[in-house]
């Protein structure tokens, strides 16, 4: 899965068949910011709206499954099993009889959280790794460098596994911090890479040599100089990792190390539905569907967002 | 060039002895308590004193931290990956499974470079047409399909419902039974193989040496075929290396879903049978395979593109 991360950030942006016109309506003459740029090229971008569309659907879902069904998910009766979809079950009940749409819109929940959380761990590792490392440069650099090249030479999966595994063992739950701390430790390494190069390539711009000359100290010319320049394409990075994560999420509750049984996630339910298939292949298709369009949605995403701040195609 | 190579071997030391001492860290640093490792090592089920007995010494887990640190890399060193749970020696399990693992790989890569490469090469020269749009947007739906949603997706569908494959492998599986297993974990690479192509062939289009090519008067299909293609699967090709860490990943689920006698099996079993030692067993063996697979994916970028071995 970390390959998926590598390959979105070390690519040079998709074709955006959009062209980029004369501005709409001028009114002034004050020249836009790149943001500003870039958000006017997003308006227009179809997919970034169907991503943003999809994104907040499952973030909704997440956060009030009741609007989507009065159903509890984790109300099951084996009376039920495999009954047909109805008008008050959409798509049927599953082998335990437990009602599949609200166990799939229930699902959403541990996938955002799990994402959003390890996303705000990584990033802030990357953050502080790759803004350190690009400007100090020097030994500082060669050490972060180094320790960056070791985590990355660790598929994202394996460590998990083993991580997993380890923190499942110590009883500290299996909840969804496990999952959260085992992505955050081991899934900064490409953010902070693209941190790390952008950071190098703000550096040396005119305005921080000025900001220095006026005598700005490291903090106020790291975080109101550089950072603010920097920030771009690690957030799209950012963002294409949290589809990652979300799948890396589903994969480890697939296994068995991620979130366990009584916890709803479409990983676990996919994982329980694959060996009954044959009997019945709804209760497995239904958070398939879910999972990958929730990935799809934050790599969509990410990749309008790239297109956008990418100046290589003004 | 013999300099270059050096110089990566030594850096393949340090991130080697980094990515076990990881590894090892993450499994065994215990704080002074062996019995959390031992929890962790066995899963859920009871142990007897006996057991945990034999387990602390295996592990030597009164020692130190760094000492025991040293037996694991001895043990590595000397290829011992110690015994499973069940007593199994986990080297002769993987001498077992290697085979089936690597044509299930070859399978995989055939399908993505095939395929991959000359979608890839097609929409970078017909950049922005509907083949190249086309291209994008399959791709991306491929990056973004889990292989846990692939692959029991495709297994039922292809395996089951239409019955075009068989749905699973089993004991000695054959070829025809690889296929589609290697299709799904193929599928990945094959949409990263094709955009890097499409972006590097585009690139490359632009390039100074492409426009002499053809204001000499070469015709089209030499230049595309020869100046551009050459130097734009140069990234493809040590891509490819790098992949393989995504390849086994992939692997652990296609082949736990589809039955097959493989590594990524065998972990699969070791991790739902809570098999702690044969799960890190397994584990290192692939992290190693990895920094080779990266070590040898250097030096043949340096062979392939003398820009890199004169920095």
């Amino acid at each position: 899965m970390s390959n998926l991360e590598s390959i979105a950030a070390a690519e040079t942006p998709a074709a955006n068949p959009a062209p980029t016109g004369p501005p709409g309506g001028a009114k002034t003459d004050k020249p836009r910011s790149l943001a500003g740029d870039a958000w006017r090229d997003l308006r227009r971008n179809p997919i970034f709206w169907v991503a943003s569309a999809l994104v907040l659907l499952v973030v909704v879902m997440a956060l009030v499954p009741q609007v989507f069904t009065p159903a509890d998910p984790a109300s099951c009766a084996l009376s039920r099993q495999y009954a047909p979809p109805s008008g008050r079950a959409w798509f049927g009940y599953d082998f335990q009889g437990c009602d599949l749409f609200a166990r799939t819109v229930y699902g959403a929940r541990a996938s955002i959280q799990v994402g959003v959380f390890a996303m705000l761990l990584a990033g802030a590792i990357a953050l502080v790794v790759g803004l350190s490392s690009g400007y100090f440069g020097g030994w500082v650099d060669n050490i972060l460098s180094r320790f960056t090249d070791i985590v990355l030479g660790i598929p994202i999966l394996l460590a998990a596994i083993v991580l997993g595994k380890r923190l499942a063992g110590d009883r500290q739950g299996t909840g969804i911090w496990t999952v959260v701390i085992v992505l955050g430790v081991l899934g900064w390494t490409t953010a902070s890479r693209v941190m790390r190069s952008s950071v190098i390539s703000a550096k040396n711009q005119d305005y921080v040599a000025a900001a220095r000359m006026l005598g700005a100290g490291h903090g106020r010319i790291m975080f109101r100089h550089i950072l603010p320049n920097a920030l771009a394409p690690f957030v799209v990075v950012m963002t294409i990792a949290l589809g990652g994560f979300i799948s890396v999420e589903a994969t480890l509750s697939f296994l068995g190390i991620g979130l366990k049984a009584p916890a709803i996630s479409w990983g676990i339910d996919i994982s329980s539905s694959t060996v009954r298939v044959r009997e019945n292949a709804t209760p497995l298709i239904a958070p398939s569907a879910f999972l990958a369009m929730t990935v799809l949605a934050f790599i969509m995403l990410g990749d309008a967002i790239r297109d956008a701040f990418d100046p290589k195609l003004r | 060039m013999f300099r270059f190579i050096v110089r990566r071997l030594l850096q393949m030391v340090l991130t080697f002895i980094g990515a076990t001492l990881l590894v090892y860290a993450l499994m065994f640093s215990n704080q002074g308590s062996p019995a959390r490792v031992i929890q962790s090592l066995v899963g859920e089920r009871p142990v007897t004193p006996a057991q945990v007995q034999a387990l602390t010494e295996r592990y030597h887990l009164n020692e130190g931290f760094w000492v025991q640190y040293g037996y694991y890399m001895k043990g590595l060193l000397h290829l011992d990956f110690g015994t499973s749970l069940t007593g199994r020696p986990i080297g002769d399990m993987i001498a077992q499974a290697w085979p089936v693992t690597i044509r299930l790989a070859v399978i995989g890569v055939l399908f993505a470079v095939l395929f991959g490469v000359t979608a890839g090469v097609v929409a970078g020269i017909r950049r922005s047409g509907i083949f190249d749009n086309a291209t994008l947007i399959l791709t991306l739906l491929l990056i973004s399909i889990p292989t846990i949603v692939l692959a029991p997706v495709a297994q039922f569908f292809f395996g089951i419902k239409l019955g075009w494959f068989p749905p699973t492998a089993g004991g000695d599986p054959t070829w025809w039974a690889l296929v589609l297993p290697g299709l799904v974990l193929g599928s990945l690479s094959l949409a990263t193989y094709s955009r890097l192509t499409r972006t590097s062939v585009a690139e490359n289009l632009r390039a100074d040496y492409v426009r002499t090519a053809k204001a000499k008067g070469l015709p089209p299909r030499r230049v595309i075929g020869v100046h551009v293609l050459r130097n734009s699967l140069i990234p493809v090709v040590t891509y490819i290396g790098i992949d393989i860490g995504g390849l086994m990943s992939g692997a652990i689920i296609t082949e736990g879903v589809f039955n097959i006698p493989g590594v990524g099996f065998n972990l699969f079993r070791g991790i739902r049978t809570e098999d702690g030692p044969l799960v890190v067993g397994f584990v290192s063996l692939l992290v190693i395979v990895f920094l080779v697979a990266n070590l040898i994916v250097d030096i043949m970028y340096a062979v392939l593109d003398p820009r890199i071995r004169y920095e």
